[in-house]
């Protein structure tokens, strides 16, 4: 083969390469298109991806959380489309309310318990394929594209935070995805948080006049859950566990 | 010592035809179950958002367990160079896989999503012990695969001995993973210990030794071929050790947790006031599945094979009572979110000490799996010479005297 056929090998190679690329790209190129001009009003795409510079995270005040208030718990299922089949034992909850009673001194405490957004999460390290995740600012999620169902996750959730979608779910919101046969859970408002929005939950406790919920940044020094949590004593569910969790109480 | 003949079986009888309609039957069930559960949701099971792992998982656990375990005998002739297990040496590698097919097929059935075990299968966090196990069960059939080639296979005879001795240090490897789904879970009271590792594997040496002594008697009596005392016997008396070696990892187990203030209350409820569970614990795993086989196996009732048929079966029967007290009655206790404080209210059954009741659907679907097994080995050994013609005392035993 002389020199000269050599690169018209070569360039052809090129050309059968770069014309596979093409191919191959183009329909996800479709696709990030159409998602893009179906994205609804409401979310404000910024075409940035999570940053390691953030970390979300809750402050949350037991002390002002009121025992006859869910106002929290019915906001979130409203906000991400999370209904109920009246079915008790198998319906999803992606937060819930819980009323304890100190043992030995018999002070009662109310709390709102959701995903703890673990810095280490045991249910991202059990997952077989990778479904469960953590963005790179915090946000534990699961993708429900490759989750199998096999609910090793909560298993491994210290917190009791997940949920097996057990039957058909409708009326899904366009930005939480739940699909039957999966594992889902707080998302800490993910949507809302890449909008520069605040989380159901707090807003909601909020407008009910409690501000039991602080939602924020707590890789900002200047946010308010910062200088909530440098200022006063918190606590961690299960922080014998270490896993760092990106929700955190007080007077608990 | 004779020459061994291996001969497949000849699989022509009614009775065969009927064994495998039978098995048919109940994988068509099972089938059922399968779609019934996966069209409608699982919430027609008796799992739910407490008890995550349900009787699917304790069949599965069970027959995978049963897997490794049935390769013992193999291993004992190939490994460790004893003779007289060595004509057993292809049943008990074929028992093996077909009990992790069994194992394996009702695992998958259950899964939330069964369609996408391709996603199982090209997605691969390594930091699960789940996924290491997709890759250790998928390497156990083919080292198993590769090791009956090199029985069956005159000229790959040579090679036995490796290929038998990686496929057990692969089965250790293996079972250590499966008793790891446990000892990793870090946040539950009634799991998070090391020794889940080592006691799974002798309940697999238990409960595989039970499966196969039972399905090799069953071959060899519907068959018309002869098993003499001294394979039998021995594997019997192995048996024996196996059983008690599991009741000394029980006993070890729950008294390294007694000893630790925070495990009272788990077990509290496994070994006392756990309702059902601690009766399925020591009635169950305990006593039928424990005591009263070592009192058969080593008593002069041992002399007798139906007594030793049923002492197998209570060995497999207790089995199952143990892996449903570690896989249900583990979940069944709370998880302990507030330490020292007491759960007034909650939606979602905090501190709650949860019950199970198995669906009719999970209950086919795990039977389907046993049912799969045996189909496969009566399949197997129809197609392949897997029997020797004889394990007649004469036969062989290297120290038989004719009289």
């Amino acid at each position: 083969m002389s020199g000269n056929d050599k690169k018209h090998d070569s360039s052809r190679r090129d050309f059968i390469s770069k014309a596979a690329g093409m191919v191959a790209v183009a329909p996800g190129v479709m696709l990030y298109s159409t998602a893009q001009a179906h994205v609804g009003d409401s979310v404000k795409i910024t075409g940035e991806g999570a940053s390691c510079e953030n970390r979300w995270g809750m402050l949350i005040n037991t002390n002002k959380c009121a025992a006859d208030c869910d106002d929290c718990v019915k906001a979130c299922h409203t906000e991400n489309g999370v209904g109920t089949n009246d079915r008790p034992l198998t319906d999803p909850q992606w937060i819930r309310k819980v009323e304890l009673k100190d043992k030995q001194t018999g002070k009662t405490t109310n709390l709102p318990v959701m995903c703890q957004h673990c810095e280490k999460p045991p249910c991202v390290d059990v997952c077989p394929t990778g479904a469960s995740m953590k963005r790179a600012d915090g946000i534990v999620l699961v993708d429900k594209h490759i989750c199998i169902g096999c609910r090793y996750c909560m298993m491994a959730c210290p917190y009791k935070a997940r949920s097996f979608v057990h039957e058909e779910v409708t009326d899904q919101m366009e930005h939480a995805p739940r699909g039957k046969g999966t594992v889902e859970a707080c998302t800490m408002c993910v949507h809302r948080v890449d909008a520069g929005r605040t989380t159901a939950c707090a807003e909601a406790c909020s407008k009910a006049g409690h501000d039991a919920i602080v939602f924020g940044n707590l890789n900002d020094p200047n946010s308010e859950v910062s200088k909530q949590l440098r200022e006063h004593q918190s606590t961690q569910i299960r922080a014998d566990l270490g896993l760092n969790t990106g929700v955190r109480y007080r007077g608990l | 010592m004779k020459h061994v003949t291996y001969t497949s079986i000849e699989g022509t009888s009614i009775g065969y035809w009927a064994l495998l309609a039978v098995l048919g039957a109940i994988m068509g069930l099972a089938a059922i179950s399968f779609y019934t559960m996966e069209h409608y949701g699982h919430y027609i099971s008796g799992m739910n958002n407490q008890i995550v792992w349900g009787m699917p998982h304790v069949f599965a656990i069970f027959l995978i367990v049963a897997a490794s375990g049935a390769l013992n005998v193999a291993s004992i002739a190939s490994v460790f160079g004893k003779k007289i297990y060595k004509p057993l040496g292809r049943l008990s590698a074929l028992l093996s896989l077909a009990l992790l097919a069994g194992g394996l097929a009702v695992l998958l059935l259950d899964l939330g999503r069964p369609d996408r075990l391709i996603v199982a299968m090209t997605y691969y966090n390594f930091k699960s012990i789940f996924a290491w196990n997709i890759i250790l069960y998928n390497g156990f059939f083919l080292i198993v695969g590769i090791y009956i080639w090199t029985m069956m296979e005159r000229r790959m005879n040579k090679h036995t001995r490796i290929a038998g001795t990686a496929a057990f240090i692969w089965r250790l490897i293996l079972t250590t993973g499966t008793g790891s789904i446990f000892g990793f879970l870090v946040a539950r009271q009634g799991y998070d210990a090391a020794i889940m590792a080592p006691m799974f594997i002798v309940m697999s040496f238990s409960f595989g030794l039970a499966v196969f002594m039972l399905v090799l008697m069953a071959l060899y009596s519907w068959t018309d071929r002869q098993l003499g005392d001294a394979v039998f016997n021995r594997l019997k008396n192995l048996l024996g050790v196996f059983v008690a070696a599991v009741l000394y990892f029980l006993l070890a187990f729950h008294l390294t947790n007694l000893y630790a203030t925070e495990h009272h209350g788990v077990e509290a409820f496994i070994l006392m006031n756990g309702g059902i569970f601690t009766q399925i614990f020591w009635i169950g795993a305990v006593v039928l599945g424990g005591l009263v086989p070592l009192t058969i196996f080593y008593s002069p009732m041992g002399q007798s094979r139906t007594m030793v048929a049923l002492g197998a079966i209570l060995v497999i029967l207790g089995g199952f009572a143990l892996v449903y007290t570690i896989v249900i009655g583990g979940q069944a206790y709370p998880l302990e979110l507030f330490p020292g404080k007491e759960v007034i209210s909650s939606s979602f059954y905090d501190g709650a000490f949860n019950s199970y009741t198995p669906s009719i659907y999970e209950l086919g679907l795990g039977i389907g799996g046993i049912a799969l097994t045996l189909a496969a080995v009566a399949f197997a050994t129809k197609i392949m010479p897997f029997l020797p013609e004889s394990l007649a005392d004469a036969d062989v035993d290297p120290h038989h005297k004719t009289a």
